[in-house]
C-alpha cells in the first residue's frame, strides 16, 4: 500500500494551463453564460440602452418632428425650469402624487393584508377579489372610475344626494374632475385602488415568512394582539416594507394610464405629472427635445431608489426572506 | 376538529364532551370577515359599475333620478354595437390577441435563457449583467418613448412597422424580459443545482440539460412569467397610445379610448361594455391561476 | 478497466486553494473512501473527477484517459448526491432510464437494466410512483438504481447517507457494501463519517485542508496513524492525547504523563523513540486501551488508579472520563467494574497501542 508523501502546505501557484482554460480562468468556468445572454443584451440594448441615449442627445438638443436637431446645450432644462410655469407645478403634482398615493397603499395595504391572513374560510374568494384591480387592464377599469366620478353620471353624487344620511347635508354635486384640487384627490383616489394590491400580495408574503413560534412565544408572554403588531410584525415586515415601497415609488411616479384617461393632465394643468407632461410636448406639440426634457427628470430620482433598492435587496438576502 | 361530534373517548374509556370554540375567539373570527367587507367593496365596485352600466338601455342609463347601482332589465344593445359599428372584436380585440402571444413567447424565452445563465452560470460580469436587468427592469416607459418612437421610424425604412402590431411586438419586450428575467432567476435559485449537475453524469449538454430538467422543474416560475407577460401586454397603454394612429392596428385599450370617446356626449354603454369585454379574458385567466400570479408577484418584488 | 489517478492536482476558488496538488491512484474496482472535515477539499475532489468542476492544475486520468477538458457527460461516470437529485418530474423508471435514453440505449435493453437494478435493490414495486411519493430511504434506493443502470466506469457517492436518520443509515450502509459486492466496480466515496468510510472502503483517504494526510486500509488508519490529524479523526470515541516527557532509565525509555504516573514504553520502540529522550511530546492512546482493571501476564500492561470524573453508559461498555495531569481523557470500561463518580478505579493501560507525536511537525513516530 503506498501512502501519498504530504505536499507543502503553502500554497504553490500552479502553472499555466492550457489556452481554453487560461479564458476560462479569465471569464469564469461557464463561458456559455454569454450565449445565452446574447439575445437579452441585443434586445435590451437596442431597445433600451439606446433609446435612453437618445433621449439624453434630445434633451440637449432643438429636436423636433420632421426636422435636423443640432446641440444646444442645457437650454431646454433652462427653458423648463425658469420659463415653464406648468413643469414647476408638475413637479409639485408628482411629488403630492406620489407622496398620498404611497402613503395610504401602505396604510390600506398592510391593514388588509393582516385581515386577509387571519381569515381561514373563504381565503381564495378575499384574496382574489383584492387583487382583481391590479390584474385589470388599468386603461379600462379607469374608465369605470372615469363614469363613476362624471359630474353628470357620477354615482358619489348620486348616493350624496339621495342616500340618508348624507342627503341630510346637502353635498354636493362635485365635479370632482373639473376643479384642481378635487381633480388631484380623484387619480390619487384611483392610484391607491389600482395599487393597493401589489402591497397586499408582498406584504402578505412578508407576513408568511414571521415563523409561528414567535407569536406563541409573545402570547404566553401574554402579548396583546397591538403589542404583538408592534412589537412583532412591523419590526420584521420592515425590510419587505422598506423595498416595496421604494419600488412602489418608482411606479407610481411614472404614472400614466390613469391621469391620461381621467383628466389628460387638466383642469388647467394641476393633475399632470412628468409623464403626461412629456407626453404633451413630445407627442400633442412635437417638441420632442422639450418631452425628452422632461421625462429625463425622473432619472436621477430613479437612480437614488435604484441605489436604496440594490443595497436593501443584496443586504436582506443573507437572511433569505 | 370536525364539529359534528360532541363527544371523545379518553384513554380511561370514559366520554369526554368536546369543548366549544370560546365565544371571543368566534367573535374575533367574525370581526375579520366585516373589516374586509370594503376593501372587498372597494377593489370591485368600477367592475360592477362597469358591468351593470354596460347592460342599461341608454334611456335606463340618462334616466337620472333612478338609482344608477341597479338595471330593470338586461340590455345587449352595447355589446351588439361594439360587434356591428366599432373595429372592437374585427381588429382590436384580434390584434390585442396576437401581440400578446407574440411578445409573450420572445419575452419568455429571451428571458428563461437570460435568467438561468444569471442564476446557475459562473462567468466574469455576471453580477453586472444582473445588475443591468434590475436597472432596466425599473426605467419607467416614459423615459423612452419618445425616442423610441425614432427608433420605430429608422426600422420602418427597412422593415415596414410603423402603425401595426410589429411595433408593439418589437417593443414590449423591453419592459417584459427584464420582468421575466428577474422573475425566473429568483426561481431558478430554488431548483437543487445537483439535479443538474446529474443530468450533465447522465449525458445532456447544457441545454439539454436546461430543458429536459431544469425547465420541467420551474414550470410554477414559468407558468407565472406566463401570466404575467400576457397581463402586462395586454393592459399596456402608452406605447400603443404613441406608435399607433391607424384605426385598425389598434390594441383594444387605446382603440376604447380614442375611438370609443367621441365629442362631449358619452356613450357610457358601449364604453362600458368595451371595458367590461376587454377585461374579461384576464380577469378570467386571473380566475384559474390566481396562486401563480401572487407567488410571481412576490418573488418579483422581494426576491 | 477503470483505474483513476489523480497527478498533482489544484483547485483555486479565486484565490482560495480548495485543492492543493493532491496525488492518488485509485484502483480498478476499488472501493476508496474520502473523508475529512467539512472544506477539507474532499468534495472538490469528488467533483473535479465528475468534472462538475474544473481543474485548476493537474491531471484526472479515468482509465487510460486524461479527462481534464472532458464534459461531464463524456466521461461515463455516475454519481449518488446527498440530496438524491432526483428528477422530481420523471417516474422511478424514467429517473433510472434516463441516461440510457440519452445514450440511445435500445428499449428492450434499458427495461431489462432497469429491472435488474431494481431487483437488487429491492424497489420493483416502486418504479411507476414519483420521487415526491418515496421516502428517504426509497430515494435513496432509486438514487443507487440510476448510477447502477448506467453501468459507469465510475461510481461517486457525495455523502449519500447523511440525509437518513440514524438506524436507516447503518442499514444502506450495508446494503452499499452489498451491492459493490455484487456490482463490482470503482467506487469514490466522500462522506465526513470516519465510522462509514471504516466499514465501507477497501482504502481510506484522509483529507485536510486541501491535502492528502494518509492514505491506507481501514485497519492501517486505525492502528497506525501517520499524522496527528488522523490519529486524532478516526476512531470513536476519539484518541487521548496527553502531553508527556519522554525519559530514558536502565537501559529502557519510559513516557511521564503526570508527576506521579510514568509508564515504560515497550522494549520493541525504544529504536524508534530514542531521539525523543528529554523532550515535550505527546502521548496517544485509544479509550479501549485504558479498562477496567484485569489480570494480565502480558508485559505491556500497566495498572494505575485515578479518580472518576464523568460517568458515560453506552450499553455494552461504559465510557470514564478520568484526569491524567491537566488533561482529561477517555476509557472504556465493562460496567459491572465501575466505579461511583467522585471514587477511585483501577484501571488498566495496554502501551503496546500507544502512539508517540512530535508536537511541532504533527507526524506520528
Amino acid at each position: 500500500m503506498v501512502s501519498v508523501p504530504n505536499v507543502d502546505r503553502a500554497a504553490v501557484a500552479p502553472p499555466p494551463g492550457p489556452f481554453r482554460s487560461r479564458m476560462k480562468k479569465r471569464l469564469g468556468p461557464d463561458i456559455d453564460g454569454y450565449g445565452f445572454l446574447l439575445p437579452a443584451t441585443i434586445v435590451m440594448v437596442s431597445l433600451v440602452v439606446y433609446p435612453f441615449c437618445l433621449a439624453v442627445w434630445f434633451s440637449v438638443s432643438d429636436a423636433f418632428v420632421g426636422e435636423p436637431a443640432s446641440y444646444v446645450g442645457l437650454e431646454n432644462f433652462i427653458y423648463i425650469l425658469t420659463e415653464d410655469d406648468i413643469f414647476i407645478e408638475t413637479i409639485w403634482n408628482t411629488l403630492l402624487f406620489a407622496f398620498w398615493s404611497v402613503l395610504f397603499k401602505v396604510v390600506l395595504g398592510l391593514s388588509c393584508a393582516l385581515l386577509l391572513q387571519r381569515i381561514l374560510k373563504l381565503r381564495r374568494f378575499f384574496r382574489g377579489s383584492v387583487l382583481l384591480p391590479f390584474v385589470a387592464p388599468t386603461a379600462l377599469s379607469t374608465l369605470g372610475w372615469w363614469l363613476i366620478l362624471d359630474p353628470t353620471y357620477s354615482h358619489i353624487n348620486w348616493i350624496l344626494a339621495n342616500v340618508w344620511p348624507f342627503s341630510y347635508f346637502g353635498w354636493g354635486p362635485y365635479n370632482f374632475l373639473g376643479n384642481p384640487t378635487l381633480a388631484m384627490a380623484s387619480v390619487i383616489f384611483v392610484n391607491i385602488w389600482r395599487g393597493i394590491p401589489f402591497f397586499i400580495i408582498t406584504i402578505l408574503a412578508g407576513l408568511m415568512a414571521i415563523p409561528d413560534h414567535l407569536y406563541d412565544a409573545a402570547e404566553i408572554d401574554g402579548a396583546s394582539t397591538w403589542r404583538k403588531f408592534y412589537s412583532i410584525t412591523l419590526p420584521l415586515l420592515r425590510p419587505v416594507l422598506a423595498i416595496i415601497i421604494l419600488f412602489s415609488t418608482i411606479f407610481t411616479l411614472g404614472e400614466f394610464n390613469i391621469i391620461y384617461v381621467l383628466t389628460r393632465g387638466g383642469p388647467m394643468n394641476s393633475t399632470h405629472l412628468f409623464s403626461t407632461y412629456s407626453f404633451t410636448y413630445g407627442i400633442l406639440n412635437h417638441e420632442i427635445a422639450l418631452g425628452a426634457a422632461v421625462a429625463l427628470f425622473l432619472f436621477p430620482i430613479l437612480v437614488v431608489i435604484v441605489v436604496f433598492l440594490l443595497r436593501m435587496v443584496r443586504r436582506d438576502t443573507s437572511h433569505e426572506l | 376538529m370536525s364539529s359534528d361530534t360532541t363527544t371523545l373517548t379518553g384513554s380511561t374509556g370514559r366520554e369526554v364532551g368536546v369543548n366549544k370554540v370560546p365565544i371571543w375567539r368566534r367573535r374575533k373570527a367574525a370581526a375579520n370577515y366585516i373589516a374586509l367587507l370594503p376593501y372587498v367593496f372597494f377593489a370591485l365596485f368600477p367592475f360592477y359599475i362597469m358591468g351593470i352600466t354596460s347592460i342599461k338601455t341608454d334611456e335606463e342609463i340618462n334616466n337620472l333620478g333612478q338609482s344608477p347601482f341597479w338595471a330593470t332589465g338586461i340590455a345587449t344593445e352595447h355589446y351588439v354595437y361594439l360587434a356591428n359599428n366599432t373595429s372592437f372584436f374585427n381588429h382590436w380585440f384580434v390584434n390585442t390577441l396576437i401581440v400578446t402571444v407574440a411578445v409573450t413567447i420572445i419575452s419568455v424565452s429571451i428571458g428563461t435563457l437570460a435568467a438561468y445563465a444569471l442564476a446557475r452560470l459562473r462567468f466574469r460580469g455576471v453580477e453586472v449583467f444582473g445588475v443591468a436587468v434590475f436597472i432596466t427592469y425599473l426605467i419607467p416607459q416614459t423615459l423612452l418613448f419618445i425616442p423610441l418612437i425614432d427608433v420605430i421610424n429608422t426600422i420602418d425604412e427597412v422593415v415596414p412597422i410603423r402603425d401595426t402590431y410589429w411595433s408593439l411586438i418589437l417593443t414590449y419586450p423591453t419592459f417584459l424580459i427584464p420582468f421575466v428575467t428577474w422573475l425566473l432567476m429568483g426561481y431558478f435559485k430554488t431548483i437543487p443545482v445537483e439535479v443538474e449537475e446529474c443530468a450533465y453524469l447522465d449525458g445532456c449538454s447544457r441545454l439539454g440539460a436546461l430543458i429536459r430538467v431544469v425547465l420541467p422543474m420551474a414550470i410554477p416560475g414559468i407558468m407565472c412569467a406566463i401570466l404575467f407577460s400576457i397581463t402586462l401586454s395586454w393592459n399596456e397603454l402608452l406605447y400603443s397610445l404613441v406608435f399607433i394612429q391607424n384605426e385598425t392596428a389598434k390594441t383594444i385599450s387605446v382603440g376604447v379610448i380614442t375611438e370609443l370617446i367621441r365629442g362631449d356626449i358619452y356613450y357610457w354603454g358601449s364604453l362600458m361594455a368595451a371595458c367590461f369585454i376587454g377585461a374579461l379574458p384576464i380577469i378570467m385567466i386571473y380566475g384559474f391561476f390566481m396562486d401563480y400570479f401572487t407567488s410571481g408577484l412576490t418573488a418579483g418584488a422581494i426576491k | 478497466m477503470a483505474e483513476i489517478q489523480l497527478r498533482d492536482l489544484w483547485k483555486y476558488y479565486d484565490d482560495v486553494a480548495a485543492v492543493r496538488g493532491i496525488n492518488l491512484d485509485i484502483e480498478h474496482n476499488e472501493f476508496i473512501a474520502l473523508v475529512g472535515p467539512s472544506g477539507c477539499g474532499k468534495t472538490t475532489t469528488l467533483r473535479m473527477i465528475a468534472g462538475l468542476e474544473d481543474i485548476t492544475a493537474g491531471d484526472i486520468s479515468v482509465g487510460d484517459r486524461i479527462v481534464n477538458e472532458v464534459a461531464p457527460k463524456d466521461r461515463d461516470i455516475a454519481m449518488v448526491f446527498q440530496n438524491y437529485a432526483l428528477y422530481p418530474h420523471m417516474s422511478v423508471f424514467q429517473n433510472m432510464s434516463f441516461g440510457l435514453k440519452l445514450r440511445k440505449t435500445a428499449k428492450e435493453e434499458i427495461e431489462r437494466r432497469v429491472n435488474l437494478a431494481a431487483e437488487i435493490l429491492n424497489i420493483e414495486e416502486l418504479l411507476e410512483r414519483r420521487p415526491k411519493q418515496l421516502s428517504g430511504g426509497q430515494r435513496q434506493r432509486v438514487a443507487m438504481g440510476r448510477a447502477i443502470v448506467r453501468d459507469p466506469q465510475v461510481f461517486l457517492f457525495d455523502e449519500p447517507l447523511s440525509n437518513l436518520d440514524a438506524k436507516l443509515r447503518v442499514q444502506m450502509r450495508t446494503e452499499i457494501k452489498k451491492i459493490h459486492q455484487r456490482v463490482k466496480t470503482t467506487v469514490v466515496y466522500v462522506t465526513h463519517d470516519q465510522v462509514e468510510a471504516m466499514t465501507l472502503a477497501d482504502r481510506i483517504v484522509v483529507m485536510n485542508e486541501g491535502v492528502i494526510e494518509q492514505v491506507g486500509s481501514p485497519e492501517e488508519m486505525y492502528d497506525a496513524p501517520e499524522t496527528l490529524f488522523v490519529a486524532a479523526f478516526i476512531g470513536s470515541p476519539s484518541m487521548n492525547f496527553i502531553p508527556c516527557r519522554v525519559e530514558a532509565n536502565n537501559g529502557g525509555l519510559s513516557v511521564r504523563l503526570s508527576d506521579d504516573l510514568t509508564f515504560p514504553v515497550p522494549g520493541d520502540r525504544n529504536d524508534r523513540y530514542g531521539s525523543c529522550v528529554g523532550k515535550e511530546m505527546l502521548f496517544g492512546i485509544r479509550p479501549e486501551h485504558i479498562t477496567d482493571k484485569r489480570p494480565h501476564t502480558d508485559p505491556t500492561h500497566h495498572d494505575f488508579t485515578s479518580d472518576v470524573i464523568v460517568l458515560e453508559p453506552m450499553g455494552i461498555d461504559t465510557m470514564v472520563f478520568i484526569n491524567i495531569g491537566e488533561t482529561e481523557i477517555t476509557t472504556r470500561s465493562r460496567p459491572r467494574a465501575v466505579s461511583q463518580v467522585g471514587e477511585t478505579m483501577d484501571f488498566t493501560i495496554d502501551m503496546a497501542h500507544m502512539h508517540l507525536i512530535d508536537p511541532e511537525t504533527e507526524k506520528v513516530l
